[in-house]
């Protein structure tokens, strides 16, 4: 197929700390990187997190620890050492945003809003996206379609780079005066684009380039794992034959390609409006506030899906090498894809119903929505069929799998009153929504990711992760998931508002008139260990690089050519480019004398192992 | 531990008349949706555990079936747009303006949201808006019960959402442009309108009232408002 890619760089290149592991071009090192890099900005989104989730099940109350005293509250009494910090700090001219927002430890309403906009940009930006599309993007699709590296090398390492840039500058943003954005994620104008609405200046300015610079990354990524994909399949490896993840990543690529630019223009126009007095989005300047939201979910829509395709695919692989069994549906679990991809780009308008774009549209819109359900359910009811007659191994990346599933449905089921314009009037804006995006993007993407962590770690590092820490882990997070996001649609349904500082401004009943506040503190108990949860997954993650048990080529049997590569992968990745015979799902062929296939395995070549015994299914 | 999964039961007191379809809906793509999360959970744990990893036992090599594929496509297909047309005429009704109801016992007035309160005119003894008899209450909307209410809504600075929950009315407030929204409230009572778009540090606490009186008590406040 690619005669170039034959051509191995065997001439070892003496590599220096530098080369290797920071401006490495090497894209096993660069996934890695972007894995380690997505992981600390999930500690910082969490920590957000957890910090406006106290506020809204104890309003007003000093945060533990770096609050105040209850004595100190009523009798100015000092008594801990919070206390003489914030004293001190009151004490000082000197205005500062935080001393103003979060005195004594209490987190004031601008603050709030800064946490739920940072929380939120993080997570979708500079958390998942990396995370899934980066790490995973990077390390799997050189690997799984037979070649040595990506096509563009130092394109790839400088869309790590600048992504690390963008995280950079989205983190300065905390410490401007006027503090970080305020205006939600969706930065709707003109609360974003006039500095005066929100009194955020720098912080609002500094979102905006971040996200630009964010953009850049994604673009460099993109074509890079578009051309590679087209161009350096190893010979056999057709479309057809490729592995779902690639698949979604692939049109992942393809998908930010295209929306990015929108964003992007519609970020410099916001820019434009805080900076440069024009008035692209201020009503009354002869600007239209719904230009906005036009562009924004223009690029929003697709990029929720590029949220979630690569958590379909990543939990695809598993699921068949879990159940022994070929996908279901290969073909079809393709279209639905390529299918989501194509609606994803006709569906915007979903976000604004109650916006007062002309009501008339929200036909269009509401059917668009409903079909992109379809796909959607055609791939749950493949992975159904997956399971069916297999032979299933309850290992912790096959748990996650099985959780991304089960979370999806709920997600995707939730997404249907939503996509109902008429219902939509009464959840819109509640937490009704906030309770599907977390079943879509934690529930789905973030559990497929977990558990692919979990399953290409061997590849990656060399080592397996510990299989009892992983099912702790698993089991705590599952469970402290749906006790924190479950009660969020009743809460939404009962007309709890997003992204409001006090629950207790409105007086919310539930059935016969009971308090609901009790909800909100159940969530955040909940959350709390779900917050702590994820310290197990960190420390077997970084314990487990140093310490882990020692993993052979392919510990899973499965059929794929990153498994077919030697552990740890060398520089180059294959000894010699792998000749593809198969599709990736081989497994359990009748009349084969090992119940999975290499993908390089030619017919009626012998087999290249043996069953995969009981006790090693355990991690 | 049904009421914390009953959807339908958290919905707020419904004092409208087109609440009812909304809610109707609501509960239709309930149990659609219920049924559907319950039969593919039964399938799923069904299949985790019959087709668990034993002994001796080999997975059976199954690449798909066009059958089903196409059976649940169109199923699916079918669902969702029978939804979606379903939905249409109460849609139109809540939302597009020529399908208003209106007659000369309407009420009108004006709601402007602003930062961080809700601005309620009223037109006043001649009943158009923009002349001197207009009064503007600060976040208290006085209604009567069983009389189509026409608001004028708009926004002075950002985007607020103006939100009856109990009414089921939801409709952004824009800076720049005035949209028309309806309801009819079919019971007395004090109700919340809060702001539901995030619009600045004070939009958790930007709450108005909506006040249905019976058409005496009504007639009384204009009398008082207008003395
Ligand atoms: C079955 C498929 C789905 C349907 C029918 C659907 C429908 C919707 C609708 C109608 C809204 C807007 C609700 C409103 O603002 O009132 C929405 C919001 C949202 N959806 Fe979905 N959705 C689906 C799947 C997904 C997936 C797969 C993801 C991401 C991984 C996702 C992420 C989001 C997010 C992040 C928002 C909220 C954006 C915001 O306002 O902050 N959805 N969805
Ligand atoms: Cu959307
Ligand atoms: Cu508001």
């Amino acid at each position: 197929m690619n005669d170039h890619a034959n051509e191995s760089h065997d001439h070892h290149h003496e590599e220096s700390f530098v080369s290797k592991y920071i401006f490495s071009l090497d894209h096993k090192m660069i996934g890695k990187q972007f894995l380690i890099y997505g992981l600390i900005m999930f500690i910082v989104g969490g920590g957000l997190a957890l910090l406006f989730r106290w506020q809204l099940a104890w309003p007003d109350k000093p945060l533990p620890i770096i609050g105040v005293s209850q004595e100190y509250l009523d009798e100015g009494e000092v008594v801990s050492g919070a206390d003489k910090m914030w004293e001190k700090w009151g004490e000082d001219d000197e205005e500062n945003w935080f001393e103003r927002t979060m005195h004594a430890g209490i987190i004031g309403p601008e603050f709030y809003n800064a946490l739920f906009t940072m929380h939120a940009t993080i997570m979708v930006f500079f958390v998942v996206v990396p995370l899934l599309v980066g790490a995973f993007g990077n390390f799997l699709i050189p690997l799984m379609i037979g070649t040595r590296d990506m096509a563009f090398p130092v394109l790839n390492m400088l869309s790590f780079w600048t992504s690390v840039l963008g995280a950079v500058i989205m983190m300065a943003g905390f410490l401007v005066p006027g503090g970080h954005a305020a205006a939600g994620w969706t930065g709707y104008a003109p609360l974003s684009s006039v500095p005066d609405f929100t009194g955020v200046y720098w912080g609002q300015n500094l979102w905006c380039i971040a996200l630009i610079v964010m953009g850049v990354s994604s673009l460099m990524g993109s074509i890079n794992y578009i051309t590679t994909v087209i161009n350096m399949r190893a010979p056999g490896m057709t479309y057809f034959r490729l592995p779902l993840v690639i698949w979604s990543l692939f049109i992942v690529a393809i998908l930010l390609l295209l929306a990015f630019p929108v964003v992007a223009s519609a970020l410099a126009l916001l820019l434009f409006d805080r900076m440069a007095g024009t008035s692209f989005f201020a009503a009354a300047g002869g600007g239209e506030p719904l230009l906005w939201q036009h562009l924004f979910w223009f690029f929003g829509h697709p990029e929720v899906y590029i949220l979630i395709l690569p958590g379909m695919g990543l939990a695809s692989e598993m699921i068949s090498v879990f159940s022994r069994k070929p996908i279901f549906g290969y073909k079809s679990m393709v279209w639905a894809m390529i299918s989501i991809a194509f609606l994803s780009w006709v569906v915007w308008g979903h976000h604004m119903f109650q916006s007062g774009m002309n009501p008339a549209l929200s036909m269009g819109f509401m059917t668009t929505t409903m079909l992109i359900a379809v796909p959607s359910a055609i791939k749950t009811f493949n992975w159904l069929g997956t399971l069916f007659r297999g032979s299933i191994r309850y290992t912790v990346p096959m748990l996650h799998s099985l959780a991304f599933v089960s979370m999806f449905v709920i997600g995707g089921l939730s997404g249907i009153y939503m996509a109902n314009s008429p219902v939509d009037i009464h959840i819109h804006d509640t937490y009704y929504i906030v309770a599907h995006i977390h079943y879509v993007v934690f529930g789905g993407s973030v559990f497929a990711l977990f558990g692919a962590i979990f399953y290409w770690f061997p590849k990656m590092f060399g080592r397996h992760m510990n299989a009892t820490l992983g099912k702790i882990h698993f089991w705590l997070s599952f469970l402290a998931f749906n006790g924190v996001f479950f009660p969020m649609h009743i809460l939404g349904v009962a007309g709890h508002r997003r992204r409001i500082h006090n629950p207790l401004d409105t007086d919310l009943r539930g059935p016969g008139g009971m308090e609901i506040q009790g909800i909100n503190e159940f969530i955040t108990i909940c959350a709390f260990i779900l917050g702590a949860a994820q310290i197990i997954m960190l420390v077997n993650v970084f314990w487990s690089m140093y310490k882990g048990r020692v993993a052979e080529q392919n510990p899973w049997h499965a059929n794929t050519l990153e498994w077919q590569a030697p552990t740890p992968v060398p520089h180059g990745n294959f000894d010699q480019i792998p000749h593809v015979y198969h599709g990736p799902y081989e497994y359990s062929v009748p009349g084969a004398d090992a119940d999975w296939i290499p993908q390089t395995q030619a017919d009626g070549e012998p087999s290249h192992g043996e069953p995969i015994p009981a006790g090693a299914t355990a991690d | 531990m049904l009421k914390w999964l009953n959807f339908p039961e958290w919905l707020p007191e419904n004092a409208s008349t087109f609440g009812e379809g909304v809610d109707n809906l609501f509960v239709l793509i309930y149990w659609i949706t219920a049924i559907v999360f319950i039969a593919v959970m039964a399938v799923l744990i069904g299949f985790m555990i019959k087709y668990r990893f034993k002994e001796g036992r080999k997975a059976d090599y199954i690449e798909g079936s066009t059958t089903l594929e196409i059976t649940w496509t169109a199923v699916t297909t079918v669902i969702v747009f029978g939804l979606a047309m379903l939905s249409l005429p109460q849609w139109n009704r809540l939302k597009i303006p020529s399908q208003f109801p209106s007659s000369p016992d309407d009420v009108l007035v004006q709601v402007s949201g602003k930062q961080f309160n809700w601005d309620m005119t009223y037109p006043g003894p001649d009943g158009k808006l923009g002349t001197d008899d207009d009064l503007t209450l600060e976040n208290q909307l006085h209604v009567p019960v069983n009389k189509v209410v026409h608001v004028k809504l708009t926004s002075e600075d950002v985007i607020h959402s103006f939100f009856l929950p109990n009414m089921r009315v939801k409709q952004d407030a824009l800076p720049g442009r005035t949209i028309d929204v309806w309801f009819d409230a079919t019971k007395v009572g004090k109700y919340e309108i809060p702001c539901a778009e995030l619009c600045g540090f004070g939009h958790s606490g930007m709450l108005g009232y909506l006040n249905v009186h019976t058409d005496d008590a009504y007639a009384k406040w204009v009398e008082e408002a207008w003395k």
